[in-house]
């Protein structure tokens, strides 16, 4: 064929071409239909057809955005261990499907909002490289100011809420926010994103009763990944189908190491949410980090378990495979792929840390919106009583 | 939107200066009462013109004569311009109402708001005008929905977020403190939360101890935060719509005993600052502070006070947080004693941290010790008489001021 003409002679031909070559595939829109590896497990409802409509673009771009994604979070792990980045960090590879799969079936309008394990989210809603280091760092130029840390990555334009500490409360946040949607008559919904451990919180099962009352767009998306930081799933719930924990609110369970599972998923759920109302999805996924960088993740698994699971379900392998048998791209394109991404997160990592620390006033910028209150007055309302060392 | 400033005769050169306040949206509409005890008694000094006047904080230069009276006249005089009468909870839910019709986005959530019309009849009538998806009946799920409240702030909604009883709101602390305080900050800015979070809160008839908290202190230092406790009609009114439009989450304390006062409220629309404290009775002996319920014990207790000779000056704080420290810094200056009545409990309470924000400011121009008097530190008994003596009672007041005074 053409294309193994080309890609011989691309051996010999300088790197600049061949990326250019890959550029020009990754514009073709011919749609190809994939299968999902399991069929969805559906309560309450008709699961969605196995087939997924996608693209060779999509391919390669999930292909790439996961991929960065990847080098992101091992990035970070080693920034952590070089105390550049402190607390507590939390890191979503292994995961990398669901952001993915999400982000394809929804537009920026529809609003996303999740825990403390965000890096990954944030990034697929447009959070630049840039932002997301020097927020891990606590630089000036984080998407927060530096002042937010690692759980607290926030996109107001591209409706990203966050980015929150307290496990479950971001769920009654999300249900309030397609509250607003829905007063607002917006054809948008929400996806509110909690994990095993936090399926077990009270104010989960109010705000789905009070969204189920209210109809409102709200998604509940479980991304299960089986341990509650050190608490395997069986010690902690008794019942482990929280896809059905909804009980009068329709679930639906997905393959959450299949991106194309999540995105047919993500986008049944959005037509159900729009005409009917709330809908649980619960992705089974799994993370190779521990919980977070304090913790090994060995203890309560095994590495056998660890590697098994990297071996057979890795989202990326799976779109590497598809790619590779589509005949996308080749192996060494990709790996090329692999090393601009490595060289782009290293150049961010780089720039971020020139970033400046934030200014000592910033400690007392935000806090109230006029800023009253801290940048505040004496009693006399003439001196600035707050001062620093 | 066009608030305006109620004047009273001669008062009104002094009131143009109300008008320069920091906020380009508030403007300041200083007591009614105050005013009209000065265009009949006073020279209203034109004020010293190095220092700036903020609403209730007015300089007033003193004839030797002492006010012969405990309070400032009642509304009934001929001086106010019509005004109509009302009790308590219809001034809220006046200024509520107002507020709807004025923004759209302004939606009121809480247990029994709507079809009920709430249960202290705050929200009476609002569901029949403005249908059910702006006046939300909520199922008993104070963290879920205090938490939708905010969620929904986020995107640009003002939720009214009502708790039936003020204590209910600690299953919502959570909320409160995490999300509606700081979610400003930690998102560098993108987000404002523009709540009111508000209820009947305070010691009130034999209503038992789970029912009679008073959570001022528990959230007083949530940063980001602003809290106003209202007291009579027309602050309650004011403060309710400064609240709503302000685009800091407000926590507005009401009191289950004050919702029956009554009280005669201007006609035309004006609001309250909500950083400002409120001068009850102007006097030169000593500083008394109080919120809520506890201003009326210290006026019942000014007038024993008046009578046996001392002239005591009697402050609103209103805002309990942050603290209105000009206005209170100016009295303390002028009288050098500070006496707190507050209906909090003694440890950790608001009291404590005017009392300790007085004396890091103020130590020089204190004469004696700041007493604060607060609510014994016990779970409120159901016994009535039990019940009256957690709470502080005028007799209290009325010693407090004579040991100080000596």
């Amino acid at each position: 064929m053409a294309l193994s003409r080309l890609t011989s002679r691309s051996n010999i031909i300088t790197r600049p071409f061949s990326a250019a070559f890959s550029r020009l595939l990754s514009t073709d829109t011919t749609p190809i239909t994939i299968e999902t590896s399991l069929p969805f497990t559906a309560h309450l409802c008709d699961p969605p057809s196995r087939s997924v409509e996608s693209s060779s673009q999509e391919l390669l771009d999930f292909f790439r955005t996961m991929a960065l994604m990847r080098r992101m979070e091992i990035a970070a792990d080693s920034l952590y261990k070089a105390k550049l980045i402190r607390g507590f960090c939390h890191l979503y590879d292994g995961q990398e499907a669901v952001a993915i799969g999400m982000e394809a079936a929804i537009t920026k309008k529809d609003a996303i909002i999740t825990a403390y394990r965000d890096h990954c989210i944030f990034l697929g809603r447009g959070g630049s490289l840039h932002e997301i280091f020097s927020e891990l760092m606590g630089r000036q130029a984080g998407c927060s100011k530096g002042k937010g840390g690692s759980m607290h990555f926030y996109k107001k334009e591209s409706s990203f809420y966050g980015g929150h500490g307290i496990v479950g409360a971001q769920v009654p946040l999300g249900c309030g926010i397609a509250f607003a949607q829905k007063y607002n008559k917006e054809e948008a919904v929400t996806f509110a994103l909690y994990g095993d451990g936090a399926a077990n919180q009270g104010q989960l099962f109010e705000a789905l009763n009070i969204s189920a009352l209210w109809d409102l767009p709200a998604i509940l998306v479980c991304e299960n990944n089986h341990y509650g930081m050190g608490t395997a799933e069986w010690r902690a719930s008794k019942s482990p189908s929280y896809y059905k924990r909804g009980d009068y609110v329709p679930g639906l369970k997905v393959d959450g190491m299949d991106a194309f599972a999540v995105k047919q998923a993500c986008k049944f759920a959005k037509q159900h949410a729009l005409e009917k109302g709330p809908i649980i999805l619960e992705m089974d996924t799994y993370r190779y980090h521990g919980h977070s960088m304090s913790d090994p993740g060995s203890t309560y698994r095994t590495r056998d378990e660890i590697s098994g699971v990297r071996q057979e379900r890795d989202p990326i392998e799976r779109i590497k495979k598809l790619v590779l048998s589509h005949d996308l791209a080749t192996e060494k394109e990709l790996k090329d792929m692999e090393k601009e991404i490595r060289k782009e997160v290293d150049d961010a990592i780089a720039k971020a840390k020139d970033c400046p620390m934030p200014e000592p006033s910033e400690l007392f910028t935000n806090v109230y919106v006029k800023g009253f209150g801290t940048e505040s007055f004496g009693p006399d309302r003439k001196e600035v009583k707050a001062s620093l060392p | 939107m066009s608030s305006i400033i109620h004047g009273a005769g001669a008062a009104t050169t002094t009131l143009s200066t109300f008008n320069s306040v920091d906020s380009k949206k508030l403007f300041v509409v200083p007591s009614r009462t105050n005013l009209s005890v000065r265009s009949q008694r006073y020279i209203v000094a034109g004020s010293d013109a190095s220092k700036k006047n903020f609403g209730s904080g007015l300089r007033v230069r003193h004839s030797q004569k002492l006010i012969p009276n405990a309070v400032a006249t009642k509304e009934a005089d001929t001086s106010a311009s019509t005004g109509h009468e009302l009790l308590l909870f219809e001034a809220l839910q006046e200024g509520l109402e107002e507020e709807m019709d004025r923004d759209p986005h302004v939606c009121v959530m809480g247990e029994d708001v709507g079809h009920y019309g709430g249960s202290y009849k705050v929200t009476k009538g609002l569901a029949d005008k403005f249908g059910d998806l702006r006046v939300l009946d909520t199922p008993i799920c104070e963290n879920a929905f205090t938490g939708m409240g905010i969620g929904a702030a986020m995107t640009g909604l003002r939720p009214v977020i009502e708790g039936m009883n003020m204590g209910f709101l600690l299953l919502a602390f959570n909320q409160i403190s995490n999300n509606c305080g700081m979610l400003h900050y930690t998102s560098g800015g993108q987000f404002t939360i523009p709540v009111v979070i508000r209820g009947p809160g305070g010691v009130g008839r034999q209503l038992g101890a789970e029912h009679s908290q008073r959570l001022e202190s528990y959230f007083q230092s949530i940063p980001g935060i602003q809290m106003v406790a209202c007291s009579t009609p027309y602050n309650a009114k004011g403060l309710m719509k400064a609240a709503i439009r302000s685009e800091n989450p407000v926590i507005l304390f009401e009191h289950v005993l004050l919702y029956n006062l009554k009280e005669k409220i201007p006609d035309e629309d004006y609001i309250c600052n909500l950083e400002e404290a409120e001068m009850v009775r102007p006097g030169e002996h000593i500083t008394i502070l109080t919120y809520s319920r506890m201003r009326y014990h210290v006026m019942q207790a000014a007038k024993t006070l008046v009578n046996k000779g001392y002239d005591p000056e009697v402050i609103d704080i209103r805002s309990l947080k942050p603290f209105d420290l000009h206005t209170i810094g100016n009295s303390v200056k002028k009288t050098h004693r500070v006496l707190i009545v507050e209906e909090c409990m003694r440890t950790g309470g608001i009291g404590a941290s005017l009392t300790a924000a007085i004396n890091e400011n103020f130590h020089d121009y204190l004469d004696a010790p700041v007493m604060c008097l607060s609510s014994q530190d016990v779970p409120t008994p159901y016994a009535g008489t039990l019940e009256e003596w957690t709470v502080v009672q005028p007799a209290q007041i009325v010693t407090a001021v004579e040991q100080l005074c000596q």
